[in-house]
C-alpha cells in the first residue's frame, strides 16, 4: 500500500518509494537522506499540519507537511 | 603543501570544532545545523608552515540551496590547497555524498571520520581501512570535541591526494556510496540510552510541548537568578566598596561643577555621586555596562551556550513551526529570534540561515521592534523592577503581542508564502563544561569590546550635547511630539538620541528624569521599538540591503509613534 509521509503513523516504518516535485526539492530530500528505497520510521506528527518528524539511518529529520506530502512510501503489512 | 586548507562538510558534522582545534582560534560551536554563516579563517603551524585555514559553512552538496552553502561552493571554486572533508562517522551514507562530489573537483584531499566516538554506543562499526581503499584518500577517525585523532589528521596531511574521477550522474553517486557503505560498515544493534528516550519524548507533540514550555520557564528564571545574584554580591558591592571611594577622592579633587568633573563623574544627586544617575564616563559610564548589564549577558549565555551544546533548538524549532508559519516564518526562525535575546548583532547575522527574502525581511522586521536584546531587558528590569515585577511583565507582554500582530499583519501584506521547514535533528549531546565557559568566555569577550566604547561614546556624547546647549534646541524642537503624544517630558529626546548608539545607557538615561510609571512603561517600550542600535542595523543593511532596511526603518518609527500614543491614551 502506497501513502504519503503525512499518512504514515508515529511509530510506523515503511520503505521510501518515490518523490514528486521539481529537481530542487528532490535533490534536497535525496541529500538530508530520503532516498527511494530507504527504511523510514515516522517519530512524531504535530498538529494541525505541522511538521512531520522521521528518522532514517539513524538520523531525526523534520520535514513541513507539505513536502512531506510529496514524499511517497508503502508499508509493509 | 599548499598554503591554503578548506574545511568542508555537512551542517552540523563538527568541521568547527576541528577548526579551533588545528588553529587554536576561537570559534562559535554549537550543536545545531548553521552556526558557521559566514567563512571563519585562521592560521595553522605545521613545522615551518603556516598555512591558512578556513571553516566553510555546511552543505550537503554542491549544488547550493540557501546562501551560506552558496558561501561555501564559491570557496571551493576558486581554491588551490588542500581539502579536508569532515564527515559525521555516525551517518555515513548520507555525508559521503559531498565526499564524492568533492573528488570529483580535482583537488588534493583528506577525509576526518569525526564523531567516532559516538559510533561505538550507536552500534557502527566502520571499516576505516577499507574505506580508505574505497575512496583512495587518507581518512582519519576523529573526535574534535575531545581532540581524539587530530595529531594523526596533522601528520597525514601532506598525504592529501587528488583520485582521478569521472563526473558521475547522481544516481551512479548514490548506487556507488550504497557499495562503499554496504562494504565498510556493519551496524550492531543497541539499546535505546536514557537521551534517545528525552530526543523522542521531546518532539513528540503531546510530551514536547509541556517540556519546551518548562525549559523556557526554567531557562528565564536561572537567567534571573544567576542575574540578579551576581549583581548582589559580586557586581555591586565591587562597585560600591572599591570604586566608589577612588570616585570620591576624584571627584573631591576636580571640585563639583568643573568641565573635567561633569564629563568624567558628571552631575551629583543630592551633593552624592548616584552611579545610576550622575552620568558621568566614571561612573553611569563603567555602571550600566558592567554592573547592570554584564550580569545578564553572563547568566543568559551561560543558560543559551548550555541549551545550545546539548541540541535543543532545532527541536523547538520543531514544535513552533505551526505557529511560526502565521507569522509568515518557518520554526528554524527562532533561532535567530533567541540569540538576538542575548545581542541583536549575531541574532542578525543568523537571519541568513532563512531562506528567501520575504522571510528574511520578516525576521529582520520582527527582531528589530519586538525582540528586546539583554542589554534592554536588563535595564528595563533594572529601572522598571523597583516598581513593580507587573510592570515589567507588561513590557514584556507588550513586545510579545507586537511580535505577534506584526507577523500576522507581514504575513498577510507581503506576497508569497513562508518556505516550509527542513531541518536535520542533531541527538542530544551532555554539553562539555570547559566547550561551554569557553564560548561564553568569547561571548561576554566580544560584549565588553563591542559595547563598552559605544556606552562610553554615548555618554560622552550627551554630556557634550548638554554642555553645548544642543540638546535643550533639541528637546525643544520635539517637544510637541514627545508630551502631546508620547505623554513624555521633552528631556527623554536625549535617550532617544543615543538610542541610536546603545539602549543600555539611553533607558539608564530615563532614570534622573523622575517618571511616572506610566512614563517609564512608554519610554522603554518606545526605546524598544524605534530603532534598533547602530551594531545591529549596520548588520542587517549589510544583509538585506538598503531598501529593505529603509522599509523596515518606516515601519518601526511608525510603529513607535502609534504604540506610544496608544499606550499614552489608555493607561
Amino acid at each position: 500500500m502506497e501513502i504519503n509521509l503525512t499518512q504514515l503513523k508515529p511509530g510506523e516504518s515503511a520503505i521510501v518509494k518515490t518523490i514528486q516535485g521539481g529537481f530542487g526539492f528532490i535533490n534536497k530530500i535525496h541529500c538530508i537522506g530520503i532516498r527511494p528505497g530507504k527504511k523510514i520510521k515516522k517519530v512524531s506528527s504535530h498538529f494541525w499540519g505541522g511538521p512531520q518528524t522521521v528518522e532514517v539511518d539513524n538520523m531525526q529529520v523534520a520535514i513541513g507537511f507539505g513536502m512531506a506530502k510529496k514524499i511517497f512510501v508503502e508499508v509493509k503489512e | 603543501m599548499k598554503n591554503k586548507i578548506l574545511l568542508m562538510g555537512n551542517p552540523n558534522v563538527g568541521k568547527s570544532a576541528i577548526f579551533s582545534r588545528l588553529t587554536g582560534a576561537k570559534v562559535i560551536i554549537s550543536n545545531y545545523p548553521g552556526t558557521t554563516i559566514e567563512f571563519t579563517q585562521g592560521q595553522m603551524k605545521i613545522g615551518d608552515e603556516r598555512p591558512m585555514v578556513i571553516d566553510v559553512p555546511g552543505t550537503y552538496s554542491l549544488e547550493p540551496t540557501c546562501n551560506a552553502e552558496e558561501v561555501a561552493v564559491r570557496m571551493l571554486n576558486n581554491c588551490s590547497g588542500v581539502i579536508i572533508n569532515i564527515i559525521d562517522a555516525t551517518n555515513l551514507e548520507r555525508n559521503l555524498y559531498l565526499t564524492l562530489q568533492l573528488l570529483e573537483k580535482g583537488i588534493p584531499m583528506i577525509v576526518a571520520l569525526n564523531m567516532w566516538d559516538d559510533t561505538k554506543h550507536k552500534g557502527i562499526h566502520i571499516d576505516v581501512k577499507k574505506l580508505e581503499k574505497k575512496l583512495g584518500v587518507p581518512v582519519i577517525p576523529t573526535c574534535g570535541l575531545t581532540g581524539e585523532g587530530i595529531n594523526e589528521l596533522v601528520k597525514r596531511l601532506p598525504k592529501a591526494k587528488v583520485v582521478k574521477k569521472q563526473p558521475l550522474s547522481k544516481n551512479k553517486i548514490w548506487e556507488k556510496i550504497g557499495r562503499i557503505v554496504a562494504e565498510s560498515q556493519k551496524l550492531s544493534h543497541h539499546h535505546h540510552t536514557l537521551l534517545e528516550r528525552l530526543e523522542d519524548l521531546s518532539i513528540k507533540p503531546l510530551t514536547g510541548l509541556p517540556l519546551a514550555a518548562g525549559v523556557i520557564f526554567c531557562a528565564f528564571w536561572l537567567v534571573r537568578f544567576i542575574g540578579e545574584n551576581l549583581i548582589n554580591y559580586i557586581f555591586n558591592p565591587l562597585f560600591y566598596k572599591l570604586w566608589l571611594p577612588l570616585i570620591v577622592k576624584l571627584s573631591n579633587f576636580l571640585g563639583a561643577g568643573t568641565f573635567l568633573h561633569n564629563i568624567l563623574i558628571g552631575s551629583l544627586i543630592n551633593g552624592k555621586i548616584d552611579f545610576g544617575q550622575s552620568f558621568g564616563l566614571l561612573t553611569t559610564g563603567f555602571f550600566v555596562p558592567i554592573a547592570m548589564v554584564l550580569p545578564y549577558i553572563l547568566s543568559f549565555y551561560l543558560i543559551l551556550g548550555f541549551l545550545e551544546d546539548f541540541g535543543y533548538l532545532p527541536r523547538l524549532a520543531v514544535l513552533v513551526d505551526n505557529f511560526m508559519h502565521h507569522l509568515g516564518l518557518h520554526g528554524y526562525a527562532i533561532v535567530p529570534f533567541i540569540l538576538g535575546l542575548g545581542c541583536n548583532v549575531p541574532g542578525a547575522l543568523a537571519i541568513r540561515i532563512l531562506e528567501g527574502r520575504r522571510e528574511k525581511f520578516i525576521a529582520a522586521t520582527l527582531m528589530a521592534i519586538a525582540i528586546p536584546c539583554m542589554a534592554q531587558i536588563a535595564m528595563i528590569i533594572g529601572l522598571l523592577g523597583p516598581r513593580g515585577g507587573k510592570y515589567v511583565a507588561f513590557v514584556f507582554l507588550i513586545l510579545f503581542a507586537l511580535l505577534i500582530l506584526k507577523g500576522l499583519v507581514l504575513n498577510k501584506v507581503l506576497k508569497g508564502t513562508s518556505p516550509e521547514l527542513l531541518l536535520e535533528i542533531p541527538p542530544y549531546r551532555i554539553p562539555q563544561a570547559l566547550a561551554v565557559i569557553k564560548k561564553l568566555w568569547m561571548r561576554l569577550a566580544a560584549f565588553l569590546k563591542e559595547a563598552l566604547p559605544l556606552v562610553l561614546l554615548g555618554v560622552f556624547l550627551v554630556n557634550m550635547l548638554h554642555y553645548l546647549g544642543i540638546m535643550d534646541f533639541i528637546a525643544k524642537l520635539f517637544a510637541p511630539v514627545f508630551t502631546t503624544l508620547l505623554g513624555l517630558p521633552k528631556e527623554a529626546i536625549s535617550s532617544l538620541i543615543v538610542g541610536f548608539l546603545r539602549k543600555d545607557v539611553a533607558i539608564g538615561m530615563l532614570g534622573p528624569l523622575n517618571l511616572t510609571t506610566k512614563q517609564l512603561i512608554i519610554g522603554s517600550t518606545i526605546l524598544t521599538i524605534y530603532f534598533p542600535c547602530i551594531a545591529t542595523f549596520v548588520v542587517l543593511i549589510r544583509e538585506l540591503g538598503i531598501k529593505d532596511m529603509f522599509k523596515i526603518a518606516i515601519i518601526m518609527i511608525t510603529v513607535a509613534l502609534l504604540v506610544g500614543t496608544t499606550l499614552n491614551l489608555f493607561l
